[in-house]
């Protein structure tokens, strides 16, 4: 599903910053992988290249049988809208859009038309459990319930991987877990997820947990693979 | 390629951040408004005053007598004297630029002057030769103006004004009646109204007797004399030479002294239109700036707020592209955005200038003002 080979990744903002130093990772179809990581590790520059928010240096990524490397932002745009589904720590809802405009906005970048939107936010949002919840605006909900917008969101489009930058970032126990339980059962259903966290009780529920160090793999181990 | 949802999603986007659109709105209005009131009040300013002149040959200019200011040939200074007719014929004939000219007495204007039957009324008269008309212009209500054949025969006939008509006749068609005029008996021939209400030579023509100059004349008792002429000066002359030539004929014909400053007096109409235009030139080219400068502050507070609202949306836009929204969507989504606002501020802004416009048109139209006393030639008689 996902293949990186060498990754290299340096900025030059000021000093040349080499993050990225040789990223071999597979990934398979139905995988459920967490990264791990402290902060400045190079995890966020890794988790950007995957969903194709920034370019490498040198290697290859190889999604979904695809070599990603020098498209155009058109192209990336719509292989980010068809393949890749986003969950975000801080939910990146739209402000002034209620829970199911929200739902619907990729769906409206595929140029699909809106009677067909609104009904399938609302399958999505019944999903989550968010049914009752549909003409809320953001401000309105809680945490949870926010993020549970954000990952309607993220599978509306059908995508074949959902990357996640710390979903739980920003929620406290009771509800990274209930999310947490969410996501293990959207992957049980065969959709590929990559998850970004820092905590051990997050990366515990995954199939595999990638430890990163100063750019490179430190090392790979099996999760639990339950909540 | 219209399509709904894209507008549906540039509306919602509009109208869900209400303080944002409002404040782009208003930059343009404001601009927009400012522009159109200016330029519409002086337009009608404009308007306005070169109403006055309409009708009233621009490249006009009067001469009348007035005492002589210098001793000449046995005459003391001081002088009483009179144009001749003969001095007409010796301009037309040696004076190049022309257009029209035409000597004018004025009659008596003694109580209860003018009288039809038991109608009587106290009016303006005075007698002018065909040329004046093409220095006044006058709109014909009924009949014809006066012709050559009035002035070789001296008929007696006369064009009324409408108010004279209006008093006497009652708006009827009244030529080929018969009027009484300072004791003498007329045939009216036509009825005007002058094209320019606020110029005029010695009292309305409205509210004049206008009969031939020559039968005038002749009625009154004045031999070939006259006091009072007016010019028209044809195109691509220079206005100050034809005085000068005219000035220098008269005085000539005349026993003047050459140099005398102040025995042919002069009003130069050209003279006070270009002044005036000067005037209005400036006014347009200050309500311009203003006008440009209120706009060019509106487009600087629109792209001002724009780049506020890109930098407040950084987030939002970012998001976008995540969900697969392409650059182009991005671009023309922000462009429509200010496009459509732009556009719907800038509508109403003139609209509702036109209205306050109309507004005080129609306010200025209903109050019954009086007449302007534009520029009015105070003749001496």
């Amino acid at each position: 599903m996902i293949e990186l080979k060498g990754i290299n990744k340096t900025y030059y903002n000021g000093a040349p910053l080499h993050v990225l130093k040789g990223i071999d990772l597979t990934i398979n179809e139905g995988e459920m992988v967490s990264i791990m990581g402290a902060s400045g590790s190079g995890k966020s520059t890794l988790l950007n290249i995957l969903g194709i928010l920034d370019t490498y240096d040198t290697g290859s990524y190889t999604l979904n049988g695809q070599l990603i490397r020098d498209l155009s932002e058109s192209r990336a745009a719509e292989i980010r809208n068809r393949m890749i589904g986003f969950v975000f720590q801080s939910f990146n809802l739209i402000s002034f859009k209620n829970a199911v405009e929200n739902v619907a906005l990729p769906l409206y970048y595929q140029g699909i038309k809106r009677k067909k939107w609104n009904l399938m936010a609302m399958e999505y949002l019944e999903m989550v459990g968010l049914k009752d919840w549909a003409e809320h605006m953001p401000n309105e909900m809680s945490g949870g319930q926010k993020q549970r917008v954000a990952i309607a969101r993220a599978l509306i489009a059908n995508p074949r991987v959902i990357l996640a930058d710390e979903p739980t970032g920003a929620l406290d126990s009771v509800t990274t877990v209930e999310v947490m339980e969410l996501l293990r059962n959207v992957n049980k259903e065969g959709m590929t997820m990559i998850i970004v966290t820092h905590e051990p009780s997050v990366a515990a529920v995954t199939d595999r947990i990638i430890r990163v160090k100063d750019g490179i793999i430190e090392k790979s181990e099996k999760g639990n693979g339950y909540v | 390629m219209f399509d709904v949802d894209r507008w549906v999603e540039i509306w919602v986007t509009i109208t869900r951040n209400k303080t944002r659109s409002l404040l782009t709105c208003f930059g343009v209005f404001w601009g927009i408004l400012m522009l159109v009131l200016l330029l519409g009040s002086g337009a009608g300013m404009k308007n306005g005053i070169l109403g006055n002149f309409k009708g009233f040959a621009t490249n006009s200019v009067f001469f009348y007598t007035d005492r002589t200011g210098e001793s000449y040939k046995g005459f003391n200074k001081g002088r009483w004297w009179s144009m001749r007719n003969r001095d007409v014929e010796s301009i037309k004939n040696n004076v190049n630029g022309i257009e029209a000219i035409s000597p004018i007495n004025f009659g008596g204007r003694s109580d209860k002057n003018i009288v039809y039957g038991q109608i009587t009324g106290t009016y303006n008269v005075k007698g002018v030769m065909p040329d004046y008309f093409k220095i006044e212009t006058q709109e014909l209500l009924y009949g014809r103006l006066l012709n050559e054949i009035d002035i070789q025969e001296r008929r007696k006939v006369c064009v009324i004004g409408s108010r004279v008509n209006e008093s006497l006749f009652r708006n009827q068609n009244s030529t080929g009646k018969y009027i009484r005029v300072n004791g003498l008996y007329y045939q009216i021939v036509g009825v005007i109204k002058p094209r320019s209400s606020n110029i005029y030579i010695g009292g309305r023509s409205e509210e004049s007797v206008i009969l031939p100059f020559t039968t005038m004349q002749q009625t009154s008792n004045q031999g070939d004399l006259f006091q009072f002429m007016c010019v028209s000066i044809k195109n691509g002359h220079l206005i100050e030479k034809v005085i000068d030539d005219i000035s220098t004929i008269l005085k000539a014909q005349n026993e003047i002294s050459p140099t005398d400053p102040k025995a042919v007096g002069v009003v130069n109409m050209a003279a006070q239109f270009a002044v005036f235009n000067m005037l209005f030139t400036g006014i347009d080219i200050l309500v311009w700036l203003v006008g440009m400068g209120t706009l060019l502050a509106g487009i600087i507070g629109v792209s001002n707020i724009m780049m506020v609202t890109i930098k407040e949306r950084t987030r939002e836009i970012g998001v976008r592209r995540a969900l697969g929204a392409k650059p182009f969507n991005i671009i023309s989504q922000v462009m429509s955005e200010s496009l459509l606002l732009t556009t719907m501020a800038g509508m109403l802004g003139l609209s509702l200038g036109v209205f306050l416009l109309d507004v005080v048109n129609k306010i200025l139209m209903n109050s019954p003002v009086d007449e302007i006393k534009g520029l009015s030639l105070k003749i001496r008689k």
